[in-house]
């Protein structure tokens, strides 16, 4: 089975949890014995793990003949790739793009981020797209996110293979409702063309039937899981240097995540108790907003933003943390909780994130009902026994979540797919 | 001949209203009575009054024949006076015919067997006067919460008088033995055991309205060829129930008070007769004794107390709450007493279970076992410090206790005192006796 997957971001350089999705999944799948991936990226580094699957970058395809010898596209681009795909992708230009902005190798330049030149980006990865699914041998096409759901319907449209799309995340998700109308028809397009649409939750599932109007037979759920946790990253040790119990929110600052409900929270645990601090890390449009809110509840002495993290960074706060929570107002999955307890951190999740509906031991609360909220982590910081319950089970738990099981729920949709 | 012993248990807890964290401190009343009122209410319309009614029919009609025992926790007693007093004059009817036995338990339906020996006497003691100030009997059968048993709890409940209890005839006690005969304790060996045939008593509790039993349906004569098909020698079956099997767990839809209705009919055709736990203990010899080294119930798969002690969480908040306890004994305090009482019920702790995951356990009012555990510790954090309140700081249980001593006893102290002044006093030492006392008292 060859699968061709359009993709935004792939580790190490991730902005989002969509890169560690992507990573996560085609690893697993990669276990399955005649499984082979062409994963297609908008701009790799060159520091991308390689061992289990081709990578091809969108900025290095070629999409107008250019005369160039071996050695130069062996410099150029031969971290990237092997330099002999750059002579084949060149045999399928299909159109003349000369008037495209581009460069010396004839290939277009991407950012691989989210600029403000977006929608002109997923364009042009799409046209990339056409050159790519002209060259490789495929059975079937991937595409993670509506950023790449243009790319994959081109990629059909071209070699008349069938198109499964996996919604990491709607725009319902991120907006809180007040969806952006591109956005929206870029995604509804690529829903239609689909031959299988996978979401990662049942609630992100409801919202593609809903509000995109799909037929729930043409959607399957397949949740997400978590890699399990490198040596070097077991090996982190907590940098806690306080008695108090920490608290932590961990992840980008914005309406989508909740994060004013764990201040208001916050504000309630310490009017009763002082031997706890909380922690806001990440980064985000919401960041000053919850400076101030802090500010105005009185407790800036004891809630801390410590701005975005990365790396292993994350996993540091995680270690020093004695409860981590996610009060997300919509969340399609939401990996880091399950990370956390990896790492034997208890856990409080919204009702309204996609990984509570499989995780059991983690506190599940609504994200609005700070006082339940609240109430949660206090029992954890005081109840000796529930900390411990919810560190051991959690991890046991998390374990057993893995991204073999999750590639495998894929492979049966293929196998669904191609056999109608 | 065979005999039957009906044996049900009523209980309801104080369920705990939402207590967040930030009323500790704020707030002293803890109970859900909206909760309460409305599931004892729904009940008693749905048990209670029929089934009471039914037995007290049945008690006439076949005069004195027909036999049926209780065990009542003190707490649910106190709903059924609170909000449904009929049904207490109804029981009390029963208690009159002669035919009812009521067994003792402990007042709260507790897990002090376990956690606490004294204050396990205590609540006996408790539930026994209270059994005595309303249905004239003094109980001489005890039945543990839950039907919990072992070998350590059975020398306890000998020593407060009781001739018999019953235990769960579950696999790992009794091995190869049947359950239909009596049994004795192996650490207290005048203790008589009384142990639940499982077999037809979950037949009747569980299996009675299943459509996909290959026995469905359960008609009377049905159960009572059963039972007098059992081997010759097999004298005594044991049919412990809950009472909700009566029209709450099995619906009056489903014919469960017919059925009722028709067991002793069939029964008594066949020569089959019916007995309380006492007159079984009584009548019928001991021919073993069953060792239980851990402790046995009637609950779940594993008929064991993993339903209330099965996890970390539900250990701490065990052990924590009988921590207190010594503390607690020394208080005077009449609500706080309550209090007491009402925290130790088994059911707050079986709402902490995680067995059930995902869901909660299947009597919980709450969403998850850590909201449970969660809503109780805040709770138990508020009454432990209202313990702590009722006396000085720093002061250990055992000061205390000899304080309590002198308080108790600065009467007795004082006139003994007198006496002595009197004997060595003349006239004008007997004056200043009189004022002595009296700054006495007001110290």
């Amino acid at each position: 089975m060859r699968a061709l997957m359009f993709g935004w971001e792939f580790p190490p350089h991730i902005l989002g949890g969509l890169g560690t999705a992507s990573y996560g999944l085609t690893k697993g799948m990669s276990l399955q014995p005649d499984m082979d991936i062409t994963f297609v990226m908008p701009k790799p580094w060159g520091d991308e793990d390689r061992s289990f699957l081709q990578l091809i970058g969108a900025g290095n395809t070629p999409i107008v003949w250019r005369d160039v010898n071996f050695d130069d596209v062996k410099n150029r681009i031969g971290k990237y790739m092997d330099p002999q795909l750059y002579y084949d992708l060149r045999d399928h230009i299909y159109a003349d793009f000369s008037y495209y902005p581009i460069n010396d190798l004839g290939c277009i330049e991407f950012s691989g981020r989210y600029p403000n030149n977006l929608l002109e980006e997923i364009n042009n990865y799409s046209i990339v797209a056409g050159v790519i699914a002209r060259t490789i041998d495929l059975d079937i096409i991937h595409s993670h996110d509506w950023l790449t759901y243009p790319a994959g319907i081109h990629a059909k449209q071209v070699t008349g293979k069938p198109l499964v799309i996996h919604v990491h995340a709607t725009d319902f998700d991120r907006s809180r409702g007040k969806v952006n109308p591109t956005v929206y028809g870029i995604e509804k397009d690529g829903m239609d063309q689909a031959d299988h649409i996978i979401t990662v939750s049942n609630l992100t599932r409801n919202t593609v039937i809903e509000k995109y109007n799909q037929d729930p037979r043409k959607v399957t759920t397949v949740h997400n899981a978590v890699e399990p946790m490198t040596t070097e990253v077991a090996a982190i040790q907590s940098k806690k240097g306080t008695e108090d119990k920490v608290v932590t929110f961990l992840g980008r600052i914005t309406m989508q995540k909740g994060p004013e409900y764990f201040v208001e929270a916050a504000a309630k645990v310490l009017s009763k108790t002082n031997n706890v601090r909380f922690v806001m890390a990440g980064n985000g449009d919401m960041m000053n907003k919850m400076i101030r809110l802090a500010a105005q509840r009185g407790i800036s002495d004891r809630f801390h933003f410590t701005g975005f993290m990365k790396g292993t960074q994350v996993y540091e706060i995680l270690k020093s943390s004695d409860v981590y929570v996610m009060p997300s107002v919509s969340e399609p999955f939401g990996i880091s909780p399950l990370e956390a307890m990896q790492c034997g951190v208890p856990t409080i999740i919204s009702k309204q994130s996609g990984c509570s509906e499989i995780l059991d031991n983690a506190v599940k609360i609504d994200y609005w009902d700070i006082e339940a909220m609240a109430d949660a982590m206090y029992s954890i910081i005081t109840y000796s026994s529930m900390s411990k319950y919810l560190q051991e089970e959690g991890k046991k738990e998390v374990d057993g979540i893995t991204w073999e099981k999750a590639g495998w729920n894929v492979r049966s949709i293929y196998n669904q797919v191609l056999n109608k | 001949m065979k005999t039957i012993c009906f044996y049900f248990q009523i209980h309801q807890p104080f369920r705990l209203k939402r207590y967040r964290f930030f009323d500790i401190g704020a707030d002293t009343y803890y109970y859900d009575d909206f909760a309460n009122e409305e599931i004892i209410r729904g009940v008693a319309h749905r048990t209670y009054f029929p089934a009471n009614a039914l037995l007290l029919d049945m008690i006439k009609e076949y005069n004195g024949k027909f036999k049926v025992a209780f065990s009542l926790s003190g707490i649910v007693l106190e709903q059924m006076e609170m909000y449904v007093p009929e049904a207490v004059e109804q029981l009390k009817e029963l208690a009159k015919t002669g035919c009812v036995e009521f067994l003792a338990e402990t007042y709260n339906h507790s897990l002090a067997s376990i956690g606490d020996p004294k204050e396990f006497e205590r609540q006996v003691n408790l539930h026994r006067n209270k059994i005595k100030d309303l249905f004239g009997q003094v109980p001489t059968v005890f039945r543990n919460t839950e039907l919990i048993y072992s070998d350590e709890i059975a020398p306890l409940v000998a020593k407060m008088g009781f001739k018999a209890m019953l235990v769960e005839g579950a696999k790992h006690v009794l091995g190869w033995k049947s359950p239909n005969y009596l049994y004795s304790s192996a650490t207290a060996h005048r203790l008589n055991l009384l142990t639940r045939n499982m077999k037809f008593s979950d037949d009747i509790s569980y299996r009675f309205s299943n459509y996909n039993w290959s026995e469905y349906p359960l008609v009377a004569d049905k159960l009572v060829n059963w039972i007098a098909s059992t081997p010759g020698s097999e004298q005594l079956i044991n049919i412990f129930l809950n009472y909700d099997v009566l029209g709450s767990l099995q619906q009056a839809e489903t014919g469960i008070f017919e059925f009722f209705r028709a067991v002793p009919r069939f029964a008594l055709a066949k020569g089959i007769s019916f007995s309380t736990p006492s007159e079984v203990s009584d009548t019928l010899k001991s021919v073993g004794q069953l060792v239980v080294p851990y402790p046995c119930s009637w609950a779940g798969e594993e008929k064991d107390v993993s339903s209330w002690l099965g996890n970390v969480m539900q250990q701490e908040a065990l052990k924590k709450l009988y921590d207190i306890s010594e503390k607690v004994q020394l208080v005077k305090d009449r609500r706080i007493l309550q209090d007491w009482n009402y925290l130790q019920a088994s059911d707050h702790f079986n709402y902490m279970s995680t067995k059930h995951f995902p869901g909660p356990s299947v009597f919980s009012p709450y969403e998850s076992a850590y909201d449970a555990f969660n809503n109780y510790m805040n709770v138990l954090s508020d009454f432990i410090s209202r313990v702590h309140g009722q006396f000085p700081e720093g002061v250990g249980v055992e000061e205390l206790n000899s304080l309590m001593t002198v308080i108790n006893n600065q009467e007795k102290k004082i006139e003994d005192l007198e006496k002595q002044l009197e004997k060595y006093g003349s006239p004008s030492t007997k004056v200043s006796k009189e004022e002595k006392s009296v700054s006495v008292k007001k110290m």
